[in-house]
């Protein structure tokens, strides 16, 4: 790729990020009520997993529980973000876009770039409601396990938009895709409850799966361990998420 | 600006096969404002599809605004306006920031993209919906819409694929002045695709029908028209005996291209120019003391045209031909009757 395109690249995908931004802006509560969510669930969720579940290593079950929602909540936003392309197909703005001369590659780099913000906003408030909690915040693990979970969010998004591009003739395919890997996916990384004691083949499973390298990542980060091959293991699934997620919608946005 | 040899789409594979578009030549200068007109499954949108870049051609080639469409996209793209069959404009999206949007997607800057975005607002009609989210406008509201932002970067050639389908006929009529105001105030050549007889008869200066993948006649509607040999005048009469007499006592003061007889006190006649026949004709019946019951004038429309290209009307629940829909192997045209636009025009 030349430096032209590249450029173009770059500044096409802004467009397109800051088109996907705006309403989003421009409709505070709507954004509002998107970052609660993931307090409303820590609230309820944690009082119970304290009570019954003893957190490996023991410690506060927050500190075990917090980067765990985090990734959740990851996982949530961006595998259904694909929903809101499949329905601009629909409409025909989808169809308006790919007249302009805005690169195809940007038309879905642009999209999951955008997965950032309200990422990273949901992550921060978390963290800064369970504070008064009990919740250790060790800043700069923290930054680094925001920026760990962009990246991942970045290629999660794309692959929901990748599979948006291939359900475009039948939007069921998208949901029941999405919905039958979300829970798997989700129990098998050790998010929500821990994956000590689960049976062999679970733990095959697990290893497999590239959540769970990005989860204890997150831990060992919000933990303020930074240098740590749980941190490495992490930042290379998520890296390899999106690389593989960038790839593959780059690559069947050019196709449609 | 628009040139096409030979284009042709497929879809399918094998057997399954289908043969949207069959070898279509387009020759469109600058300035135009052209109509593709023909029943829906015709292969008006996939040649668009194609002319827009949004489908590779199966086989042919086409020139548009200056460039191939296969070799030069990004010029072709940066030239041209589209106004998809759906709604361009996203639903969760301010007007005003879809138009900055759309402003910014042809690389202009942020200022420019505002500064024009006040201008189409103010043609179009917008201005005081900018805030608005567009999924609160109405149907003629966001059609509009989708006009402006199609017009955004000042396209040499616009494309419009069923403008006014789905609108109400008050709707309709506004967003037809719009664009010819549009196109008087800078010249756009408009290439547009419409399934409505009277807007193809009354918008555009060429038609061109379209049928089963082909372009089967193009030209002024008033020249398809008139290949059709005229105007039908039908005289009915008292007797049945001068009924023979008529068709003799017409060919004298007017140019009869054929006649026929709907009913034994009935003779239909096809004239040319046949308002003005109709004054003469009718003294000379007068004069040989033919018994004249009532004389009735129907000038061709569109629809007949159709009628006698393809032996199918346009016009659901309209006339069909089933001998012919039988050897040509298609299913009937269904389309709505196009309501009259020139007298809702009146109304608005």
């Amino acid at each position: 790729m030349s430096t032209d395109t590249l450029s173009k690249l770059a500044i096409d995908s802004g467009v397109v990020m800051w088109r996907e931004l705006r309403p989003m802006l421009r409709d505070p509560f709507s954004l509002t009520f998107s970052l609660v969510q993931p307090v409303f669930f820590l609230a309820l969720f944690g009082p119970l997993l304290a009570a019954n579940v003893e957190v490996p290593g023991g410690g506060s079950v927050w500190q075990w529980f917090v980067p765990g929602i985090l990734v959740m909540t990851a996982l949530f936003g961006t595998s259904m973000t694909g929903s809101n392309l499949l329905f601009e197909m629909q409409t025909g703005s989808h169809e308006r876009m790919l007249v302009t001369p805005l690169s195809r590659s940007s038309l879905l780099v642009g999209r999951a770039l955008k997965e950032i913000a309200p990422l990273v906003a949901q992550a921060a408030l978390v963290v800064v409601v369970m504070i008064p909690f009990g919740f250790e915040l060790h800043l700069g693990g923290a930054l680094l396990g925001l920026a760990l979970l962009a990246v991942f969010g970045v290629g999660l998004g794309a692959l929901s938009y990748a599979l948006a591009l291939a359900s475009r003739n039948q939007d069921w395919m998208f949901w029941t895709v999405q919905q039958t890997l979300i829970f798997p996916l989700l129990i098998l990384s050790g998010m929500l409850l821990p994956l000590q004691g689960a049976p062999a083949w679970m733990e095959v499973l697990s290893r497999l799966n590239p959540l769970r390298y990005v989860v204890e990542a997150e831990r060992a980060l919000f933990a303020g361990i930074i240098v740590d091959p749980a941190v490495a293991t992490g930042a290379l699934a998520a890296a390899a998420v999106a690389a593989v997620g960038l790839w593959v919608g780059t690559r069947m946005m050019r196709r449609a | 600006m628009i040139h096409a040899e030979g284009l042709t789409r497929h879809f399918g594979s094998g057997k399954a096969t289908v043969e949207a578009v069959r070898g279509v030549d387009l020759e469109v200068t600058a300035g135009e404002l052209v109509a593709f007109l023909g029943p829906n499954g015709a292969g008006k949108t996939t040649t668009l599809r194609m002319l827009t870049t949004l489908l590779g051609p199966t086989a042919g080639t086409a020139m548009v605004a200056g460039h191939d469409i296969h070799r030069e996209q990004a010029a072709v793209r940066q030239r041209i306006g589209y106004v998809g069959q759906g709604n361009g404009a996203g639903h969760n999206q301010r007007v005003g920031d879809e138009l900055v949007s759309q402003g910014r997607s042809y690389g202009m800057s942020r200022a420019d993209s505002r500064a024009r975005a006040a201008e189409v607002m103010e043609q179009l009609d917008l201005g005081a919906l900018r805030d608005r989210k567009v999924m609160t406008l109405s149907g003629g509201q966001k059609r509009r819409l989708d006009v402006a932002i199609g017009i955004m970067h000042r396209p040499e050639l616009l494309f419009l694929d069923e403008p006014t389908t789905g609108l109400d006929p008050h709707s309709r009529a506004n967003l037809w002045e719009h664009i010819l105001q549009l196109r008087a105030d800078v010249g756009t050549t408009i290439f547009l695709t419409t399934h409505y007889l009277d807007e193809a008869d009354a918008m555009a200066e060429r038609v061109l029908v379209m049928d089963h993948g082909r372009v089967i006649a193009e030209g002024t509607s008033e020249q398809l028209k008139a290949d059709l040999g005229g105007d039908r005048v039908t005289v009915s009469v008292a007797r049945e005996a001068d009924a023979d007499r008529v068709v003799a006592i017409a060919a004298q003061v007017a140019a009869v291209h054929a006649a026929s007889r709907p009913s034994q006190r009935q003779v239909e006649l096809r004239v040319t120019r046949g308002d003005l026949a109709l004054a003469p004709l009718v003294l000379a019946l007068a004069e040989a003391s033919v018994q004249v019951v009532g004389v009735d004038l129907q000038r061709p429309t569109l629809d007949d045209v159709f009628l006698s290209l393809t032996g199918r009307s346009l016009r659901e629940g309209g006339r069909e031909v089933p001998v012919a829909d039988a050897a040509s192997g298609a299913p009937s045209a269904t389309l709505s009757p196009a309501t009259d636009l020139v007298s809702e025009g009146a109304a608005v």
